[in-house]
């Protein structure tokens, strides 16, 4: 059954059409791929998804919701999370307190009992924090809890958006480039993290990324966008050999000499 | 400073030694004594008395920061706030009203600092809460109820106590009636709406006399009601104090505001240590982020400008009692950039640095800086080589400006910066964590290794 199911999605910025008639369906517990050139559309597509923009046609459901055009907080609380193409970190924050805010909603202590300072705040503040800490210690950054966001390397800050994202108890995470700017070593690291997403977790991941050889060691589904138009689906093999998808990456010469 | 690195220099070695251990305590008790000695032997409004009130200060300053036990620091800072300053007051008005004054923008500043320093939404009309405030209790408890509807009389003034709390909530509706037009707003945009509102709330106050006068214009509402004395017998009987029903309501509104600040205190860092303090930082860092975890940006942003709309609201009432009089010019832009001053002098979203800055923008402007324009006019007249154009008194404000600009330059995060609270609560359970991994990861972290702990077998 599909978690995520896109259907006909389409978002124009004035003349420029950033996605156009996209569908996508995305299987319960599997990592799919978002592929593309630069400016395809990928993070236009992602953007629709976790409702910071609205679809101008298309539905999309989530877990049999529709929420095509729903407030981006309300698609967090029903369990979507992402993380962001340029680190998105609450930089002043420490690691501790990043992964508290990803566990908003699921922290329903009302203000009245914060106020008064009832039994149950200090009860669930705690509880909190041990599982913040147990997010944390899952990316290997537990050590590191009481340090600003800002200080960290930048390998730790992929790591920590994702521990951020892991603290909502999401049933989807979409991870827009979790590889940028890292060394292979660090690419390889992120990639085991990623599998155990789904393999420990039972998460449903999808992904957008450049780096060819970690999107096709790992998904099980990738979908090619190009000028905002899904051109080529299917798993690593069916891709690879696809001469649309080679005539997008490298040139209609080189489609020809491939084939 | 609360690290335990080792002294560098002399001077950080006088820190260390003064501020624990049994030399701390005796200290800081000697401080208070003389301290004590000094405010109570003088109680003439002078330069001494000036010193000794901003020496008393100063040890209220180093008890906060001091690393004795907190019982020790309750215990003395209590005596010093609810028994010395109080008694002093009975000798000298003028020093306990600065007091309550600064009480006053304590308060104010704490709720600013909530919308300002918590929330990150710049609010140049804040003054305009505590204007609705002061008016509330203004006109409900003056012949103006009489003047709006002939067939309406004044509260009686025992009501002050209820009044307090609704000024609390008419504060907090109109934080979310400013909040709710502004809230696709922010940072410069989202400060000049807010300064039009508080304009407009002041405009209000000036031009509502007519066709109903409901405001009395810009002659201000006169006779403001006082609460009734009802403990007056409890201090002339049983403590035997011999106080007249004027200082009596000096210690009455001090202990007011100074309740009041004290609760203002704990909810502000109740609310900063919980998820909606979290919240609140998170808008102010980064929106989009926020609302990706789930946090609803609208009620978010309301709640801010309601909790800090609502103390201003509830300390207006007290304001508009203690003064007696009110009118427009009370509640201008200066009030409010003032109050900005204050949060940002000592330091935004850092409790005790706000009201440090609250209680130094307060003496500055009634105390110290009239007290140096007076030494300064008094050195002129002695001889002293300063040009008689130059007159001390016109030239306050400047020092106000040039400290700003001083402290912006060299301490632009304020005196008391923000520090990260550090993990207590959670240090000494971590034990007994289950851990999914079954990795080794207890208390002491081990060091941090570039892949993650239990990666590998797949990849």
């Amino acid at each position: 059954m599909a978690l995520l199911e896109a259907t006909n999605v389409t978002k124009t910025f004035g003349g420029l059409t950033a996605v156009n008639d996209v569908t996508l369906m995305i299987e319960k517990g599997s990592i799919a791929s978002v592929i593309g050139p630069n400016g395809a559309g990928k993070t236009t597509f992602f953007n629709m998804l976790t409702g910071i923009y609205k679809p101008d046609k298309g539905a999309i459901l989530f877990d049999g919701t529709s929420i095509a055009g729903m407030r981006s907080d309300r698609i967090a609380a029903l369990g979507m999370r992402r993380t962001f193409q340029n680190i998105r970190l609450f930089n002043n924050m420490t690691v501790l307190e990043n992964v508290l805010v990803g566990m908003h909603t699921r922290l329903h202590i009302p203000f009245w009992q914060i106020i008064a300072s009832a039994p149950g705040v200090r009860r669930e503040e705690t509880k909190a924090r041990d599982e913040a800490r147990e997010r944390l210690a899952y990316v290997g950054l537990d050590a590191k809890r009481e340090e600003l966001a800002k200080n960290l390397p930048y390998g730790d800050q992929r790591r920590l958006e994702i521990a951020r994202a892991l603290a909502g108890d999401p049933k989807l995470i979409l991870l827009d480039e979790p590889t940028a700017g890292m060394n292979p070593q660090e690419t390889d690291a992120a990639t085991g993290l990623i599998r155990r997403l789904r393999d420990d977790l039972g998460l449903t991941v999808v992904l957008i990324e450049h780096d060819m050889r970690l999107v096709m060691s790992i998904s099980e589904r990738i979908s090619v966008l190009d000028y905002g138009t899904k051109i080529a689906e299917g798993d690593a093999h069916t891709i690879r050999s696809n001469p649309r998808v080679i005539e997008a990456y490298l040139g209609k010469g080189a489609a020809g000499a491939a084939a | 400073m609360a690290t335990m690195s080792p002294p560098t220099n002399l001077w950080e070695q006088v820190k260390a030694t003064l501020s624990r251990g049994p030399t701390g305590y005796s200290f800081l008790g000697l401080y208070a004594a003389i301290c004590t000695w000094l405010l109570l032997t003088n109680p003439r409004t002078s330069l001494n008395t000036d010193i000794a009130f901003a020496l008393f200060l100063l040890l209220l300053l180093l008890i906060y920061r001091s690393q004795v036990a907190l019982g020790f620091k309750v215990v003395l800072g209590g005596l010093m706030l609810f028994v010395v300053l109080p008694i002093f007051g009975t000798l000298n008005p003028f020093y306990i009203d600065v007091a309550t004054q600064a009480g006053i923008f304590v308060a104010l500043a704490l709720g600013l600092n909530v919308v300002v320093g918590f929330a990150g939404l710049l609010d140049l009309g804040y003054v305009a809460f505590f204007a609705v405030g002061a008016y509330l209790w203004g006109i409900m408890s003056t012949e103006q109820m009489t003047l709006m509807n002939p067939a309406w009389s004044p509260v009686p003034p025992i009501m002050f106590y209820p009044f307090i709390l609704l000024g609390l909530i008419v504060g907090a509706t109109f934080g979310v009636l400013l909040g709710l037009p502004v809230l696709r707003l922010r940072g410069d945009y989202l400060a000049i709406v807010t300064l039009g509102f508080g304009e407009v709330i002041r405009v209000l106050a000036n031009n509502l006399d007519r066709p109903i006068n409901i405001t009395n214009g810009s002659q201000g509402i006169r006779g403001i009601e006082r609460p009734p004395l009802i403990f007056a017998d409890f201090v002339r009987n049983t403590l035997g104090l011999n106080l007249d029903d004027q200082q009596l309501y000096q210690q009455f509104f001090y202990f007011a505001v100074l309740l009041i600040v004290m609760l203002t205190v704990v909810v502000v860092s109740r609310l900063k240590h919980s998820r909606i303090g979290r919240a609140w930082e998170a808008i102010r860092e980064d929106e989009t982020a926020a609302i990706a975890q789930g946090i609803p940006l609208v009620r978010t942003k309301l709640l801010a400008f309601a909790v800090g709309a609502s103390f201003a609201g509830a300390m207006g009432v007290i304001f508009a009692s203690k003064q007696l009089f009110i009118n427009p010019p009370t509640f201008d832009l200066i009030r409010s950039i003032n109050i900005l001053a204050m949060v940002i002098l000592g330091g935004m979203g850092s409790i005790p640095g706000v009201m440090l800055g609250a209680v130094l923008v307060t003496m500055l402007d009634l105390q110290i800086l009239p007290r140096l324009a007076t030494v300064l006019r008094d050195l002129q007249r002695a001889g002293a080589p300063i040009p008689a154009a130059f007159d001390p008194t016109q030239y306050q404000r400047l020092f106000f400006g040039l400290l700003l600009i001083l402290m912006m330059i060299f301490r632009p995060t304020g005196i008391l910066p923000d520090e990260r609270r550090k993990e207590e609560l959670v240090e000494d359970q971590v034990v007994d964590l289950p851990l999914d991994d079954g990795e080794v990861d207890s208390g002491e972290p081990p060091p941090p290794t570039q892949a993650p702990p239990g990666s590998g077998p797949i990849a």
